[in-house]
């Protein structure tokens, strides 16, 4: 029986005596590989990406906001209109609910802040105390205004980072005074960062108190009451379903709703986090798949070569028959050269999606994520890839007649 | 008809049928003959006679239709396909008339090739063809490419391949077919040494001239033996 290193070494002698044409031929597997690897990479970069920025808007968060939802797809208005969430709903949900960690009504609004000459257009929420917790905001410097500051709506504010930067360059801003829409604010603190949130600056936000943002800033939208969001926290994620649960039917109650049609929606983070992997997985799965049939044009590539090869290596393949070669050491040394060239073009596709991927992710900002299981999966799947397009010229070569292969000239 | 027990080559009544389309052609029909060990005996006839087909049948790279036919006590028709191959690998030393070296690799390496497919080690394969391509003259030549050898060179390198498994029987198909007359005599020169030393050496020739440098000459003609003399070329 021939031995193993032997085989191994007719097959390299094989390849590399015609270069170029191994090149060219493991070039269909190595697009292939390439591109599936950038692909899955991508994807799942994408994917982590949806996923940290999800959680950075807050763990077991639930948010109620007016208006139906239907089917996860358009937000339609109904009954009541955008004014249907009410501060009396946020305080019955904190009363009646259990298993709640926090409550935050909150009021969004849009103003232009002015300081020392500098000006920076935010987004300017009013939110009570419970936003910090509800919403994972942590104060970085200073304070966070309390609910007594709420209550009599004092003019303080606490900045997002990027607000901060834009406005209070070279100065710290804690004790500074802004204005904004046309009433001066005190700065009492800044928030800890939270990055990206997809493409949206999370940090591009000031807080105030709810009821001077209702008084000031948003005053002539909506009724005096009403907010434009609920963020709730429930205690532990096993709560979240049940307080989803509980909250629309005493939202239901209190609204007197009879028919279907809520006129708030009660928003459920997780289930959007899932409900986006699912959707970006699928999405990878689909760019993957179209990557993985530019793997398979390269398989037919190896295919063709190998019958080339086999038809033009007749008469050495009747001599090693003559010389004592069995059926099954033909079989495994071209088996081994189809192979040997998938396996060569996944390692380098390998390489080039490597390189390709971080070059994507770099551009989109996208966290990389290249894992073992997936450079495993690259070399596993070209060296199958190379397995069955070797086969048939590998069969072809092992079944030749030695007579009639001696023959060929 | 007992065989005499030092016959290396047992014929009896040999038949191979082909296939021709609708015809069916009787390549051999009826082929009885023995030869013995040791034994330097040419097979000889015109193309189409049947010659190939019997060199086919000794070489075990086919099996008969008919008939029996026994090479160094193994019974050829009873033999799987990988039986044949240990077969062509131990026990026939092939010679062809084109040489049929292998391009790329180095005269040592030809002479390897038969060695890998019994398993030597490298070692070993290498020594015992370094060995032999010495026997044959070409000492010097070992890491020259068939490209880089004369006609008469390359069958030598023939040659040594097909002593690397020290077979029972060298088979050779036309094996000055494509030399000169000189480098042709050089090779039967060689072949009678080598049976001198105790090799059994059977060549396949449509050549009497060449027929005649052996000491046994079977006549192949239509199937069938025409003739089978002994000739008087001992020593």
């Amino acid at each position: 029986m021939i031995r193993t290193e032997d085989l191994a070494m007719s097959a390299m002698r094989a390849l590399r005596s015609n270069p170029l044409r191994s090149a060219l031929t493991a070039l269909g597997v190595i697009i292939g590989v390439a591109s599936v690897v950038a692909m899955v990479a991508l994807g799942r970069g994408a994917q982590a990406r949806i996923e940290q920025s999800i959680s950075s808007l807050g763990s077991n968060l639930l948010i109620v906001v007016p208006g139906a939802m239907r089917g996860g797809g358009g937000v339609r208005g109904a009954a009541g209109g955008w004014n249907s969430l009410t501060m009396g709903d946020a305080e019955a949900i904190q009363r009646e609910v259990e298993g709640l960690a926090a409550v935050a009504p909150s009021q969004r609004g849009q103003a232009q802040i002015v300081a020392e000459g500098l000006n920076w257009n935010t987004r300017v929420e009013g939110v009570t105390p419970a936003y910090l917790l509800a919403r994972d905001w942590s104060v970085a410097e200073g304070r966070f205004f309390e609910d007594r500051d709420v209550a009599q709506a004092r003019r303080v504010i606490v900045l997002g980072k990027t607000v901060a930067e834009n406005v209070f360059p070279n100065t710290d801003p804690i004790g500074q005074t802004i204005r904004l829409s046309g009433g001066s604010y005190e700065v009492i603190g800044l928030l800890a960062s939270k990055g990206q949130s997809g493409f949206e600056d999370q940090d591009d936000i000031a807080l105030a108190p709810l009821t001077t943002v209702k008084r000031r800033l948003t005053g002539r939208r909506g009724t005096a009451d009403s907010v434009s969001q609920i963020s709730v926290k429930a205690a532990s994620e096993a709560g979240i379903a049940r307080a989803q649960e509980d909250i629309t039917n005493l939202l239901r109650q209190r609204h007197r709703i009879r028919g279907d049609e809520d006129d708030f929606t009660v928003q459920n983070l997780n289930s959007i986090a899932e409900a986006s992997q699912e959707a970006t997985k699928t999405f990878t799965a689909l760019l993957a798949s179209i990557s993985a049939v530019s793997l398979l044009v390269g398989g037919i590539g190896i295919m063709n070569i190998m019958l080339v090869s086999v038809t033009e290596r007749t008469r050495e393949i009747g001599l090693r028959k003559a010389l004592g070669a069995r059926k099954n050491d033909i079989l495994q040394q071209f088996g081994l050269e189809a192979v040997a060239l998938s396996v060569a073009g996944g390692v380098i596709g390998l390489a080039i999606g490597v390189l390709g991927a971080w070059a994507i992710t770099a551009a989109a900002q996208l966290p990389l994520t290249v894992s073992i299981d997936t450079a495993f999966l690259a070399i596993a799947f070209s060296g199958a890839v190379g397995v069955i397009f070797g086969a048939y010229p590998a069969w072809r070569a092992a079944r030749l007649d030695p007579i009639e292969a001696l023959r060929r000239e | 008809m007992a065989a005499p027990k030092d016959d290396l080559i047992v014929a009896q009544g040999l038949v191979k049928l082909y296939q021709m389309g609708d015809e069916i052609v009787r390549a051999l029909d009826g082929v009885s003959f023995a030869i013995e060990r040791g034994g330097y005996a040419a097979i000889v006839g015109p193309s189409g006679s049947g010659k190939s087909t019997l060199m086919n049948l000794i070489g075990g790279l086919d099996q008969p239709t008919d008939g029996r036919l026994s090479i160094d006590g193994r019974d050829m028709g009873a033999m799987d396909d990988g039986d044949l191959a240990t077969f062509r690998n131990r026990t026939i030393g092939f010679v062809f008339q084109s040489f049929n070296l292998l391009p790329r690799m180095t005269a040592l390496e030809n002479v390897e090739l038969p060695l890998i497919y019994a398993g030597e080690t490298p070692k070993n394969r290498r020594e015992r063809a370094a060995e032999l391509l010495t026997r044959v003259g070409l000492g010097e030549r070992m890491d020259h490419r068939p490209t880089q050898l004369s006609g008469g060179q390359q069958q030598r390198v023939a040659i040594a391949r097909a002593l690397a498994c020290r077979p029972a029987i060298v088979l050779a198909d036309e094996p000055t077919g494509a030399l000169d007359t000189s480098t042709g005599q050089e090779i039967l020169a060689l072949f009678r040494s080598l049976n001198k030393e105790g090799a059994t050496v059977v060549l396949v020739t449509h050549d009497s001239e060449i027929a005649a440098a052996t000491r046994r000459v079977i006549e192949v003609r239509d199937g069938r033996i025409v003739q089978d003399r002994v000739l008087e070329n001992a020593a």
